[in-house]
């Protein structure tokens, strides 16, 4: 079994299922510690709120931009690259064809290198200010640090593998992919799932309210 | 007294507030909101930090996971007693649990209630400020923070009634209607007591004031005690259902409101017989049905100061603009007004804290700011009582002049004068 065999097969099963399971397990440990019902009338429909919740932090406030545009620009770029990165790069949609059978097109290549672009410069943008900014030096610790810089690798050495053409370059990228996709469900990257429940709980309490923040 | 906190914090932790948990990514957005940071521009006062006590407790103790982190040293250390007196300033004296962080937060996490929840441990072990310990020894012995009596809302009540002319009902068994007031407005604003007496008699109201339950405010909910502010929610519940009462009318002030309307059933432990209006809810309802018609506008430039309590965590935003346009014919909105809008700086007990008095006073400037950017504005209208007592303090102490008046005085005061309708 080559290098690049053991990191494309046993390696990514193993990483993958315990994305899956330790995901799972997460997620499901935070719903089960429960919640007592709302006994106070509600004015509104927290199932409605729950969804609204979810949109409408999708869309930052403009009374807010004008202190956070930074941010706002570099966690937009970084997270809207990344997943046209993750789902639209022909190896990878060739990498879930040969398990899912599932296909769909692909971005032509200059596509992949402005994607890939942006998301560098937003992931490079949100991790700086980790130590140049006051309040995000403040706040950050070692869980927001390796996790940045494991996605970065991961993004760094698929890049270099973009052409297919060198084994050890495509192996080093699943390498990558492998040890993020283990550190992923115990650290902060489960804000990727977490932030759902977030969103939602916050939503659903506003709605029964009849307001939408 | 700290593991007390720590078992509070870590039972007050259901799955919401392990999601709030679980989804901060730390990217200090919240802090742009906070007017805490703003003004003093302290990474210290960023609302997420702010929490970081129960985010240890949790991680430590009920995080999913937290067995495999612990295998390889990755749990946080036990939560130490200096850490939580290094933090109580932080949870007391610089958050009044306004929710603007809210806003801004991109993962939506309710930070002002989770403080609220920081706050019940820190109730629990008694690491409380002084200022609010005092309001919880007045409120055993009186029922109000002020240590308002009975005889000393009589007397008040008597005043408003040579004011008013009118009678004011006193625990009148089988009104429709049971008033609460705040200890600020019975001492310091008794007049919205005779402002009420002149709209609920041109409404035709049937309603009472009770000697056994006239306090509205809720210290515990200030501080973070969930037994006590269920006692002071039950006392009002007990004297409502006694008086047989429809409607219970939550004043002019922001928490009281949150205190019985929306935490009252769940403090409690069960739904009440009667329904809670807020002031301006019910005004709202009485000049819609007619039966409070609007007379001459106040012609002054008027803007109005959204209680946080009452509109962003309480659901009540159309309301006092409806009444407003129905009062004032120059009324302008601050940016952000509504949802978004500043708080006083001094909610959430803040107020009630003497050591937070100089940190309260710099978030007000920042009010004060929004409202300067107008340019001028001749009065605030502030339909809560704590929030009125901060402006005024803020004003005093930045040495300005600005006139800021409740909603419930500027609806009597622009009231029509024709003949009232029949009582319903």
């Amino acid at each position: 079994m080559t290098f690049l065999d053991f990191v494309e097969g046993p390696m990514f099963y193993a990483a993958a299922a315990i994305f899956v399971t330790a995901g799972l397990w997460r997620i499901i440990g935070i719903l089960r510690i429960g919640k007592k019902p709302d006994l106070a009338p509600a004015r509104g429909s927290a199932t409605a709120g729950w969804w609204k919740g979810n949109l409408r932090h999708f869309f930052p406030r403009g009374l807010f931009a004008e202190r956070t545009w930074m941010h706002i620009l570099g966690g937009y770029g970084f997270h809207l690259g990344l997943f046209v990165l993750l789902f639209f790069a022909a190896p990878h949609i060739a990498f879930i064809e040969r398990f899912t059978g599932l296909s769909w097109p692909a971005l032509p290549r200059w596509g992949f290198i402005i994607a890939a672009e942006i998301a560098f410069a937003g992931l490079i943008v949100l991790w700086v200010r980790r130590f140049s900014d006051p309040v995000m030096r403040q706040i950050s610790d070692w869980d927001d640090h390796i996790g940045t810089w494991l996605t970065f690798l991961v993004m760094l050495t698929g890049c270099l593998a973009l052409q297919e053409s060198v084994v050890a370059l495509r192996a080093t990228h699943m390498l990558f992919v492998n040890i993020w996709l283990i550190y992923f469900p115990f650290s902060r990257l489960m804000h990727a799932f977490t932030v759902f429940l977030s969103r939602g709980a916050t939503g659903a309490s506003y709605g029964r309210k009849g307001m939408n923040p | 007294m700290t593991n007390i906190a720590i078992t509070t914090l870590l039972d007050q932790t259901d799955s919401d507030i392990a999601a709030y948990l679980e989804a901060c990514v730390h990217c200090g957005e919240c802090a742009e909101a906070c007017q805490f940071y703003e003004s003093t521009r302290d990474p210290k006062y960023t609302p997420t930090f702010k929490l970081a006590p129960l985010v240890k407790a949790y991680k430590r103790h009920k995080a999913p996971l937290r067995g495999i982190k612990k295998i390889f040293g990755l749990v946080p250390d036990e939560v130490t007693e200096d850490e939580l007196r290094e933090w109580e300033p932080l949870i007391y004296d610089s958050c009044t649990m306004c929710g603007r962080c809210t806003l801004v937060c991109p993962m939506g996490i309710d930070i002002a209630g989770t403080i609220r929840k920081v706050r019940e441990g820190y109730a629990a072990a008694d690491i409380v400020p002084d200022g609010l310990k005092q309001a919880r020894v007045n409120v055993e012995k009186t029922s109000s923070p002020m240590g308002v009596t009975p005889k000393a809302l009589l007397a008040q009540i008597k005043h408003q009634e040579e004011d008013t002319g009118l009678k004011i009902p006193v625990n009148v068994q089988g009104a429709d209607y049971l008033a609460l007031f705040s200890s600020h407005e019975i001492m310091a604003s008794p007049e919205i007591i005779g402002a009420y007496a002149r709209i609920f008699e041109k409404a035709g109201l049937s309603w009472t004031i009770s000697t056994e339950a006239y306090e509205a405010t809720n210290v515990g909910v200030q501080i973070g005690s969930g037994p006590l502010a269920a006692k002071l929610v039950q006392r009002v519940v007990d004297e409502a259902e006694r008086l047989g009462v429809k409607y219970v009318i939550s004043p002019e002030c922001g928490h009281a409101y949150g205190a019985i309307r929306w935490a009252g059933p769940n403090l409690i432990g069960r739904t009440f017989d009667f329904e809670v209006l807020h002031i301006i809810e019910l005004l709202d309802r009485l000049r819609r049905d007619g039966l409070i018609p609007a007379g001459k506008k106040d012609d002054r430039k008027l803007t109005l100061h959204d209680p946080c309590q009452i509109v962003r965590r309480g659901g009540l935003l159309k309301e006092p603009r409806r009444l407003m346009d129905d009062a004032c014919s120059n009324f302008v909105e601050m940016p952000g007004a509504g949802i978004a809008n500043l708080c006083c700086g001094g909610g959430g007990g803040v107020s009630a804290n003497l050591r937070a008095e100089e940190l309260r006073t710099k978030a007000f400037g920042v009010k004060l700011d929004q409202i300067d950017k107008l340019g001028g504005v001749d009065a605030v209208v502030i339909p809560c009582a704590n929030c009125r007592g901060v402006f005024e303090d803020g004003l005093f102490d930045l040495d300005r002049e600005l006139e800021v008046i409740g909603l419930g005085e500027l609806v009597a005061e622009t009231l029509a004068d024709d003949p009232p309708k029949p009582a319903k």
